[in-house]
């Protein structure tokens, strides 16, 4: 009589289903258009979407460019690393590799900035913090999102994706001015 | 010949070369959870910042081979066990080859010894993800493919016992939803290991010279139709391990044959889209692809889960009902064994499951929402609601009530092992909950200092984080301790515990009479009947059956709306990206 013999009715799909069961599955599958249809919604309406601009690259190229940045917009260096600051709407680099973030950027609040990010070897994680955006670097390509800081600050950008033993150091700087 | 006994107290019959292989199994699977919890004391007092027991070295090996014996080897080994039940004992009928289902266990347990010996050696602290171009030493994956291949045989061993039972006519009308759980994580199982194959073989291939490159994005989309598919082969596994714990325990039939087996035939057309959900945040990944496959398509196998969460405590509320508990809204609820581990896993199982695995998983699942969660500790804290409570602790009620039927022992220490879901679940549950808190504060996942010592940049966490994961890992101890008290009540009971027979011992009280017992006396059970039909008056199908369970779901769906648009208002806060 149990769950764990076969079913009491031979044909037991034209038994009917009970009321609990019937109102429960209507306001799941309501609750469930629901969450699929607020995708969708946000993407028109809200702020926070990822674009899905991304081409292959290979750590050489992409190394390249990201220093043609440097040499262009360097404004000084922090702890031997280079602090840039690229006008107002343009494409801005940053290369993760074992074990730094590079190089520093500087952005000023409430500009868009075309941000290319891709990884010189392993796969990493870019966690920007405290604002919490977190990305995922894959080595070969170069992702592209645009992005506008909307507070000043100080930024972290750290490391989420294991990447061995030195993992723990890998922490880049963004700095937004008013 | 005769290869089968009955047992008095249950009345299952077992198959002597079925029986051996379910216990083998399911002892491997133990062992596997006794290696995982003991890393599992390293990585919770490293995670736990003031104390920052180990080196970075001996933490990710120990994150390593943690994550691979506790999610893949201890689960999938009892998951042989239980396909072996589902398919041998509940139909009564004979395993197929089982000389093939030794082989695969072999199989099984020499990869996995040799994946743990890679971990072991230190050279292949590579997570379990073990993304590539990061590389392990060529046996780290040998392990895991000669583990998947052996996996494989045996499920296809459980499709063999099948027919069987249909062509040797075991069993009357269609299989118990028991065993179409079993099926479902059987079908799953299959889908997952070929994934695993089409990426851990040429992977191996490029550990040992042979190839090339190895294309890190797509490594990670196919490594996920393995990764995130094993986790649904223990959903639909657990699901029906609750079934089965319902049935056994309080006579509970499926509220309806029909919705039950539809959920879980979702499952099979949906689940396995969520490798989607490991992906959102990744390069060149189209947005139509993911909203789609992240949602299950339109979250179909999200409505499975929410439909068994409703039908598996509805239908022990209306047996209990049937009973006489049937004042109030939770009578039969508050009149349940909660002293019986059998019931008390199977049920913490359930509420955790559904109230913290089952949101947060589609919470974090959600294409945008993602953005702020990828990484983040909050990702282990909900996998740790769906597999170390969902699926383990539904495991470990179903051993309670296994020792004594399968293995013909009596439980030792029953004051422990009363105690033992609420030790474990509650420890869990507070890991869980802090570690989610922590996740939302942005702290990283697989990292082993909080601190960044030696970075050349500066980056300080907010100070509540520390705390958070503070109490998460006096969370993460207790849940320990109750892992502890779960070997320690098991492994006496096998070697200690008093041998059952013809005494039926601890299970007396839930089960019905007992049979007359003798060991492989039975040449041929009798033809397992359908369950008897329900007179009218039991049927309740014109009232409101299980009007408890109900206000218990909707109280799961205030949460459950409340906390998804919690959740893009955070995500409205951070910086407009598109």
């Amino acid at each position: 009589m149990t769950s764990y013999m076969p079913p009491a009715d031979r044909v037991w799909w034209k038994v009917p289903v009970g009321r609990v069961e019937l109102v429960w599955i209507a306001l799941a599958l309501l609750w469930c258009i629901i969450m699929f249809l607020m995708m969708p919604y946000w993407h028109v309406y809200g702020k926070q979407n990822l674009s899905t601009e991304a081409y292959q690259t290979t750590p050489a190229k992409f190394g390249a460019r990201v220093q043609e940045m440097v040499d262009q917009y360097k404004v000084r260096e922090e702890a031997g690393m280079p602090v840039v600051a690229p006008p107002a709407g343009s494409d801005i680099y940053l290369l993760g590799r074992l074990w730094q973030w590079w190089p520093i950027l500087e952005l000023e609040k409430d500009q868009s900035y075309r941000l290319h990010l891709s990884s010189m070897d392993w796969q990493h994680g870019f966690s920007l913090q405290p604002t919490n955006v977190n990305l995922q670097i894959v080595p070969g390509y170069e992702m592209v999102i645009q992005i506008t800081p909307d507070k000043a600050g100080e930024y972290g950008v750290i490391c989420n994706e294991y990447c061995g033993i030195g993992h723990h150091t890998m922490v880049g700087k963004i700095y937004v001015k008013e | 010949m005769a290869t089968f006994r009955v047992c008095p107290d249950s009345g299952f019959y077992f198959n002597r070369s079925a029986e051996r292989l379910i216990k083998v199994n399911a002892v491997a699977g133990v062992v596997a959870l006794l290696i995982a919890g003991i890393l599992a004391l390293g990585v919770v007092l490293t995670r736990w910042q003031e104390v920052h027991l180990l080196s970075p070295q001996d933490f990710y090996l120990a994150l390593t081979a943690h994550g691979i014996n506790a999610l893949i080897f201890w689960i999938i080994f009892f998951e042989m066990a239980i396909l072996h039940f589902a398919s041998s004992t509940l139909l009564r009928c004979r395993i197929a080859t089982p000389g093939w289902a030794w082989a695969g266990f072999m199989l099984m347990l020499l990869g996995a010894i040799i994946n743990n010996v890679a971990v072991f050696q230190g050279r292949s602290s590579v997570m379990m993800t073990s993304y590539a171009p990061m590389q392990a030493e060529p046996h780290f994956y040998l392990g895991l493919i000669l583990f998947a291949v052996g996996a494989l045989v045996q499920v296809l061993v459980f499709f063999g016992t099948l027919v069987v039972a249909y062509q040797e006519k075991t069993y009357e009308g269609s299989v118990p939803l028991v065993t179409f759980g079993a099926i479902t994580a059987a079908i799953i199982a299959v889908f997952t290991i070929a994934s695993g194959a089409i990426i851990l073989i040429p992977t191996f291939l490029w550990s040992l010279g042979y190839i090339g490159h190895i294309d890190a994005e797509m490594y990670r989309i196919v490594w996920w139709g393995l990764g995130h598919s094993s986790q649904q082969i223990n959903v639909s596994a657990h699901v029906a391990v609750w079934y089965l714990i319902a049935g056994v325990l309080f006579g509970a039939r499926p509220m309806s044959e029909k919705v039950s087996r539809f959920a879980f035939f979702l499952y099979i057309l949906f689940l396995q889209l969520a490798c989607a959900h490991h992906i959102l945040v990744d390069p060149g990944v189209g947005t139509e692809w993911k909203i789609f496959n992240t949602s299950y398509a339109m979250y179909l196998a999200v409505l499975a889960s929410m439909i068994h969460g409703l039908t598996v405590p509805g239908s022990i509320e209306v047996a209990q009902r049937q009973k006489g508990y049937s004042k109030g809204f939770f009578e039969w609820l508050r009149k349940a064994p909660w002293s019986n581990p059998v019931f008390s896993g199977m049920f913490i199982s359930l509420v955790v499951f559904g109230f913290l695995g089952g949101i947060t998983g589609v919470v974090m699942g959600t294409e945008q929402i993602n953005l702020i969660i990828h990484n983040t500790i909050y990702v282990p804290a909900h996998f740790h609601a769906t597999v170390a409570v969902g699926t383990t602790l539904a495991f470990m009620a179903l051993t309670y009530l296994l020792i004594p039927v399968l293995f013909r022992r009596k439980v030792i220490l029953p004051t422990l092992a009363r105690w033992q879901p609420y030790l474990f679940g509650g420890g869990m549950t507070i890991l869980i909950l802090f570690m989610l808190g922590a996740g939302t504060l942005g702290v990283s996942r697989r990292h082993w200092d909080m601190d960044f010592t030696g970075a050349a940049m500066v980056f300080e966490y907010p100070g509540m984080a520390y705390t958070l994961m503070a109490i998460a890992a006096i969370g993460g101890l207790l849940a320990i301790v109750g892992g502890v008290a779960f070997l320690l009540v098991t492994v006496g009971s096998l070697l200690f515990g008093e041998k059952l027979e013809p005494s039926a011992g601890f299970l007396q009280s839930f089960l019905g009479k007992a049979l007359a017992p003798s060991a492989y006396a039975v040449e041929r059970p009798e033809m397992l009947p359908r369950a008897p039909k329900l007179t009218v008056e039991e049927h309740g199908s014109a009232g409101f059956e299980a009007p408890g369970t109900f206000a218990l779901a909707m109280l799961l769906l205030v949460s459950f709306v409340v906390y998804y648009f919690i959740n893009w208002k955070y995500l409205a806060s951070v910086w407009p990206l598109s």
